[in-house]
């Protein structure tokens, strides 16, 4: 249960999918036009993903390697038409507020790389609390962008007036251009305070594994990016601990060999 | 004529897929480090868009609608972005080295590439002619590539530019690219 909190967790604060791992830039940016729409794409995301998870991970001893990605796809692709066919039926509104980029979420790289990196490697009951961790930060994220453009593009957030009434809406931030102001303003923001994200990491471009090369880039190589630097980092703080002990043991043998000298010396 | 004309114009200008649509954005933002490179991928997604859309329609006019899978078009399609991608890669790696040597890198980044998907979808819900669909898909990645370039030009001037401390990296590109939407807001009346 522990576990499947700290999944939870990892997801939504320390993982967060849009604003710590930069992945799935597309809905995010497109879909956030107002508080109501980021909050729907997140939530049909984190079904997807829940689901995608727990199915990949029950599958992942029977799915052969070689073909691991084009199953993932098929699996995730029914999900995401199952998605699509329920919101046509039961939210008419929101499913023609987001349109095209609901079955859009197939390519969204966020579930891949979830597949490829946890659901793959892990038991089922935890794969599906990290699709669940993993769609709600992803929600999360979603929201406070639509809720930020809304407010300044419109002056209200989920529909209700927050600004004075003299305030005059700066329509640009539910336009297209606004998507990406508020999104520089947010990493920059990210940068000024050295919040973590992938953008701005202190590791060496050597110990990515892509080599920092994004022009072959695929969501799936972040992911194995901080899996990597998070155990050369583990790694070295072990040798680091390794040479301290050793160090502290070779001192401590070096004065009881004295000790022992002397001891012999006066007798 | 003068429709296909005026889909060519509205795909490729005033509804670009990038600056306005939001489809390939991770290409966009990743590869658009150098001119030449961003080129290379601009005609690798033109090629990939052109044959992906022609199949994605073929299959759904002669397969799909026939048999009333509709259902199964997000599946379907995918699925033959995917197979296409890879042999096309294959094809070029047979048949034509240089081809290969300046598109073959940018291919397999394409699968994962939302514009492809986004335009084929698109088409077939809207219930375009073929004709109109090729003249969609050929304004939508010539769009792709058009704006990749143009970004790929701004960045090479931004890394002479003394950009502030939390700006650097990301938020300056993404900058870049809020000014290059409201830039291409000036087609809107152009249709």
């Amino acid at each position: 249960m522990k576990k499947a909190l700290e999944r939870l967790y990892n997801g939504i604060i320390k993982e967060n999918p849009t604003l710590v791992l930069m992945l799935g830039m597309c809905p995010t940016m497109a879909v956030t036009t107002a508080a109501m729409n980021g909050l729907g794409m997140g939530l049909s995301t984190t079904v997807v993903l829940a689901c995608s998870n727990l199915m990949i991970s029950l599958l992942r001893n029977i799915i052969p390697d070689k073909v691991r990605m084009p199953s993932y796809i098929v699996v995730v692709a029914s999900f995401v038409t199952m998605v699509d066919l329920l919101m046509q039926a039961y939210v008419r509104g929101l499913y023609a507020a987001l349109g095209l980029y609901i079955p859009l979420i197939v390519v969204n790289c966020i579930i891949l790389g979830r597949a490829e990196t946890y659901a793959s490697k892990n038991p089922p009951l935890l794969s599906l609390f990290d699709g669940i961790g993993m769609g709600l930060g992803f929600t999360l994220a979603l929201t406070i962008i639509g809720s930020i453009r809304e407010l300044i593009g419109n002056g209200t957030v989920f529909g209700y007036p927050l600004m004075p009434a003299a305030y005059e809406p700066c329509a640009i931030f539910i336009l297209t251009p606004g998507a990406f102001f508020v999104l520089a303003a947010l990493t920059a923001l990210q940068n000024k305070f050295k919040a973590p994200s992938a953008t701005n990491g202190p590791h060496k471009q050597a110990s990515l594994a892509c080599n920092g090369r994004c022009d072959r880039c695929v969501g799936a190589t972040c992911e194995e990016n901080r899996t990597r630097i998070m155990e050369a980092a583990e790694a070295e703080a072990a040798a680091k601990k390794a040479a301290l002990l050793k160090a502290a043991q070779e001192k401590k043998a070096a004065a009881e060999k004295q000790k022992a000298a002397e001891g012999g010396n006066d007798a | 004529m003068k429709t296909l004309l005026l889909t060519l114009i509205s795909t490729a200008l005033i509804n670009n897929v990038v600056l306005s649509q939001f489809l390939g954005l991770c290409p966009f933002l990743g590869v658009s480090r150098k001119v030449d490179t961003a080129l290379g991928m601009g005609g690798a997604v033109v090629f990939v868009i052109l044959l992906s859309s022609a199949l994605t329609y073929a299959l759904d006019v002669w397969v799909l609608i026939p048999l009333n899978l509709v259902y199964l078009r997000t599946i379907v399609f995918i699925l033959v972005i995917a197979a296409l991608v890879q042999a096309v890669e294959m094809a070029l790696r047979k048949l034509s080295h240089g081809l290969y040597t300046s598109l073959g890198v940018y291919l397999p980044l394409i699968t994962t590439n939302c514009a492809v998907l986004g335009v084929a979808l698109n088409n077939v819900q809207k219930g375009l002619g073929f004709g109109q669909a090729m003249m969609a898909a050929l304004g939508t990645s010539l769009g792709f590539a058009l704006a990749i370039t143009i970004l790929a030009g701004i960045r090479e001037r931004i890394e002479y530019n003394d950009v502030p401390h939390s700006f650097k990296g990301m938020p300056v590109v993404l900058l870049s690219a809020g000014l290059m939407a409201i830039a291409f807001f000036g087609f809107k009346g152009l249709v």
